[in-house]
């Protein structure tokens, strides 16, 4: 028996907050082959570039979230500020500032229900989204990895919270139901 | 005892399954599937309690959430009990154990042992109810939807099939779709569960609830509406009685009526107010149960006919209670006599169907009958014929307290809600609502429609606060946020405070010292030898952009455009109203970039006040604000030897005052991770605090109590950073300040610049901000060196007469300590023009004594600051 569901912490990630004008054409056109990526401009979506490797975060309509491997920092930063030349881009390197840990499996969608007001639904939020929003009452960053049997998503809290999050869970998991496997 | 179980019929129950349960200590069985009034009756039961007031004996009137009268207590094996429930709701089981009720029950008084939880769900259409006509809008709706996209909720057990989720009770509706809904036993170890329910289209399919009629002694044991009736028959098996009149009004009691022959009970008579019969009064054995019926017809002389069984139908009220709060509007429909939905819901799309529609099957004629007046002798010995003439049952009020409002001039149907009570029990009037408004748009001379009825608002039935607060109980009631140091914290028996959701170590006792020692000592290691604390929860901000400082110099009260890159500066934040709202270090990192420090419990509030003046007011500044709280780890190492323990982790900086001077700050490795030493003190002594990325917190934690052992590094907690901060003046923003503070009242009117604008400076010339009797931020001493007072007592002048009250109050402490430094006690206070009454004596009369005080400056230790490049020379 189980419960369908697994979690697991995620190894570290470089993590970059990212402001700059989205409106700014130039400088999104300077920028999207410096990065890899084109900076999303849909709200709640990632874009990462062909080889999986970086990943940028919508978080508002100025700010993005790029990750990447753990110490590539420095790399994203440069990266940035050779796109940006003298246009007013701000980075700040917050990759200690989120812990990660991900939940897959076919529960995994049910217990993030007792605790996320948003719509999981895939076909709401599937791979490639992401959501700034609470789960139970810790401040969360949501990202949707796969879906299918098995549905994946990563989440990314503030360190200080990560012990709370991590009980919540375990509590929340009793209240799935037990299934074969 | 005339009610009892049929040999056959039932198609709940399951007469395989037998279950035990106790009633009022006594061991009755039934089936499973029964409910605790079915279950009742099958054992003869039909007195199940007292009135709430009149302490009449009162029976089983419903089969359904609209029971006025059957109210338990309810303890589950499990030990979850339950103060105040309906018997016609809850499900017998094995070992419950059910305690009858007069009218109320108690509250609770121990923890609720109960597994509660909360679930979300999104659906494009949300149907509440099961009925037949809430499946045919759910199967429609499947055409249209994905059928995991159609979610179906129903207040019964499981019966209707793997589409619906049953034992689920919509409890309200609220904007933009939002429902709430509570499911008994979602999982064999949950006893329940609220739903948080978005849905882009609602169907209510809840159905119509039967409504009694009004006469003399209308509330006797034995006396059930009539559906109700019939389901005791069909789905329990249980025969609610052998002799039986029906009381009605229209023509869902011909059914009733077939299912009461077929299971045997004598219909002894039909009183038919369509033919112009009415029951006027009805007569009760020793006990108080029905024994017989009064009947009059047109004209005719009342007959009293022998029975047990009274079932009563008014006619049939759509449950439009959800429609309502959705802010549905109602029309009075006279074919049936009951407020129906009236065109379309507002907002999200919204849709009444079947009965809880209007559409009442079977109820074919319909005489509105809503009252029978009294006959010559109801109403007993009392001069008023109405006081027998039960509205709601659950609140014992009749139509005579209902005549008394309107009598009293109340015209609005709200008014007599209150007045009366009626609709305010835990039916909440789904059986006395319309009744109430008929009766008295008969009295105002009204239409019921113009009546209306009460507004209806969540929750629909009563929830319990266990199951409100789902999972936030007990340890997770709120996060607790921890440092990365905090398993350290912990496994050296920190003493913890909470500062917001933050843990942090209060002080750290050694074997079985006392707080009060354990201050003492980690204050004198600070002050004589070197110690460390965790200051990580301290908020940093990232400020980064060409006009960072001309952002800074308009929020902080001092110049921060000014400051060298490699420099700190304390800076003073005010709110426009001119009052202190923060303060912390700022160090700038490069020409364009700050980091920016603010107090742990402001941290959020300092960010959103910086982005909400960089949105609103100033979107021409270049600048973004970035939280990195929890970015760096941040450890004070303080004390003469802090220098040495730095030097020992990071060996590659130079540390010596002429290269690394106070209040600058410095790049470094810092064991052997890039970070940041600032050199900071919030003691007065030589003092770092080396920022590291979080992951490495607890490294360098251990290796400064490793390096600082030989030197005796005492680690140390807010409690001795409070008191090392007061000895040196340093205000709390939060502690000696509360909202009403200027930094000119914290004696920091040089911080406060005069050649800049800033958040706060117009407020800062009000008369108001410069009178002379302001309170102001003096330091006090107890005559009595011993005498420690406490945070928040008085203080009153030495000549003031304590006889005569109000005493005119010349301030308050806001800090209290005892200082190994001073060797004595001290105490922070705000005192009325404290500034020029230095060396003035005052007293703080308390409860154990009065304390008399000297007021000094505010600064009472190392007052010419020559302590903050470590030891001075003697």
């Amino acid at each position: 028996m189980s419960r369908g569901v697994s979690i697991w912490p995620i190894a570290r990630l470089a993590q970059i907050s990212l402001r700059a004008d989205a409106t700014d054409r130039a400088l999104a056109g300077r920028l999207a082959p410096a990065l890899g990526a084109a900076l999303p401009t849909a709200p709640g979506t990632v874009a990462s570039t062909p080889d999986g490797g970086r990943h940028i975060l919508w978080l508002g309509p100025d700010e993005w979230l790029v990750v990447g491997p753990d110490d590539s920092a420095a790399s994203i930063e440069g990266a940035i500020r050779e796109g940006s030349r003298e246009a007013f881009v701000t980075t700040v390197d917050v990759s200690a500032n989120r812990a990660g840990l991900e939940l897959a499996g076919p529960a995994a969608r049910e217990l993030l229900g007792f605790g996320c007001s948003i719509d999981l639904d895939a076909a709401a939020f599937g791979p490639g989204q992401c959501a700034q929003t609470l789960l139970a009452r810790a401040g969360v960053i949501i990202w949707a990895m796969l879906d299918g049997d098995a549905p994946t998503y990563r989440i990314l809290v503030r360190p200080s919270f990560a012990g709370y999050l991590g009980a919540w869970l375990a509590d929340a998991m009793d209240g799935l139901p037990d299934r074969p496997g | 005892m005339t009610a009892s179980r049929l040999a056959a019929s039932g198609d709940r129950i399951d007469r395989s399954r037998l279950v035990r349960f106790e009633f009022d200590g006594g061991s009755l069985t039934g089936f499973a599937g029964d409910t605790i009034a079915s279950a009742l009756l099958a054992n003869g039961i039909d007195l199940v309690g007292r009135s709430i007031y009149h302490a009449r004996p009162r029976g089983i009137v419903s089969a359904g959430p609209e029971e006025p009268n059957a109210l338990v207590r309810v303890v589950w094996p499990s030990g979850v009990s339950e103060p105040m429930l309906r018997a016609t709701t809850v499900p017998i089981e094995d070992g419950l154990r059910v305690a009858s009720l007069a009218g109320r029950g108690r509250l609770e008084t121990t923890t609720d042992p109960g597994r509660f939880d909360a679930a979300n769900r999104h659906c494009e259409v949300l149907v509440i109810g099961a009925g037949a006509s809430g499946l045919a809008a759910a199967e429609a709706a499947r055409d249209a939807a994905p059928a995991d996209r159609v979610f179906v909720i129903d207040a019964q057990p499981a019966l209707a099939g793997p589409e619906v989720q049953p034992d689920t009770t919509a409890l309200g509706i609220y904007d933009h779709g939002y429902v709430t809904a509570v499911q008994r036993h979602p999982t064999p170890t949950t006893d329940g569960r609220l739903w948080h329910i978005r849905a882009k289209r609602i169907v209510i399919a809840t159905g119509a609830t039967e409504r009694p009629i009004v006469f003399a002694n209308d509330d006797r044991p034995g006396i059930m509406l009539a559906g109700a009736g019939a389901t005791y028959i069909e789905r329990y098996g249980v025969r609610p009685g052998e002799r039986a009149v029906i009381f009605t009004t229209n023509g869902t009691t011909d059914a009733v009526a077939a299912t009461l022959g077929a299971a045997g009970v004598e219909i002894v008579a039909t009183v038919d107010a369509r033919a112009g019969e009415a029951v006027v009064d009805t007569l009760g054995d020793d006990a108080g149960r029905i024994s017989g019926v009064v009947i009059t017809s047109e004209g005719a002389a009342p007959t009293t006919v022998e029975a047990d069984l009274l079932l009563v139908s008014g006619g049939w009220n759509p449950n439009v209670a959800l429609w309502a709060q959705a802010r549905g509007t109602l029309r009075f429909d006279e074919r049936i006599a009951a407020f129906v939905p009236d065109g379309r819901g507002p907002g999200v799309p919204i849709e009444a169907v079947g009965a809880a529609a209007g559409e009442i099957e079977g109820i074919g004629e319909l005489r509105p009958l809503w009252v029978v007046p009294p006959h010559g002798e109801s109403g007993g010995d009392t001069s008023d014929p109405w006081i027998r003439h039960y509205v709601d049952l659950g609140r014992d009020a009749t139509v005579s307290d209902l005549r008394r409002a309107l009598g009293a001039g109340l015209t609005s149907i709200e008014h007599v809600k209150r007045y009366t009570t009626i609709g305010t029990g835990i039916d909440q009037g789904r059986t006395s609502g319309v009744v109430t408004s008929a009766i008295a748009a008969a009295i105002l001379g009204q239409e019921v429609g113009a009546v209306g009825v009460p507004t209806f608002r969540p929750p629909t039935v009563p929830v319990s606060f266990a199951q409100l607060a789902a999972r936030d109980r007990g340890a997770l009631a709120d996060p607790i946020r921890t440092t990365p140091i905090h398993p350290w914290h912990v496994a050296n028996g920190a003493v913890f405070e909470d500062v917001g959701q933050w843990k942090r170590p209060r002080h750290f006792p050694q074997a079985d010292e006392s707080m009060e020692e354990a201050v003492l000592r980690e204050c004198v290691a600070a002050r004589s030898g070197v110690a460390v604390m965790d200051a990580t929860t301290l908020g940093k901000i990232d400020v980064q952009g060409p006009d960072a400082g001309v952002f800074l110099d308009r929020v902080y009260t001092n110049t921060f455009s000014t400051l060298k890159v490699g420099s700190c500066r304390y800076g003073l934040m005010c709110r426009a109203d001119g009052m202190v709202f923060d303060d912390g270090v700022t160090s700038r990192l490069a020409e364009d970039r700050y980091h920016m420090t603010t107090t742990t419990g402001n941290a959020a509030a300092v960010l959103d006040h910086l982005e909400e003046w960089l949105q609103t007011e100033w979107p021409d500044l270049r600048v973004r604000a970035t939280s990195v709280t929890e970015q760096w780890a941040t450890i004070a190492v303080v004390g003469p030897h802090a220098r040495d323990v730095v030097a020992r982790v990071a060996p590659g900086l130079d540390l010596s005052t002429e290269a690394f001077g106070f209040m600058t700050w410095r790049d470094a490795v810092i064991a052997g991770v890039v970070g940041r030493v600032f050199r900071i003190s919030f003691s007065g002594e030589l003092a770092y605090e080396l920022n590291v990325p979080t992951w490495h917190g607890l490294a360098l934690w251990k290796a400064l109590i490793a390096v600082g052992e030989p030197l005796g590094i005492t680690p140390y907690g807010t409690e001795a950073m409070h008191v090392l901060r007061a000895e040196k003046g340093y205000p709390i923003i939060g502690q000696e300040t509360d909202g009403t503070t200027t930094p000119q009242d914290l004696g920091m009117g040089g911080l406060v610049s005069t050649k800049k604008d800033f958040i706060g400076r117009r407020s800062h010339r009000r008369p108001d901000a410069a009178r002379a009797d302001r309170k102001q931020l003096v330091g006090l001493l107890p005559t009595d060196p011993t005498a420690l007072l406490p945070e928040g007592a008085q203080l009153v002048s030495l000549d003031a007469d304590l006889a005569t009250t109000p005493v005119p109050m010349l301030g308050h402490v806001t800090s209290s300590y005892r200082s190994a430094a001073l060797g004595r006690t001290f105490a922070l206070a705000l005192v009325k023009g404290g500034r020029d009454r230095l060396g003035e004596r005052a007293l703080a009369p308390l409860v154990t004594g009065t304390v008399e005080v000297e007021i000094t400056g505010s600064v009472l230790f190392d007052p010419e600051s020559r302590r903050r490049d470590g030891e001075p020379p003697a």
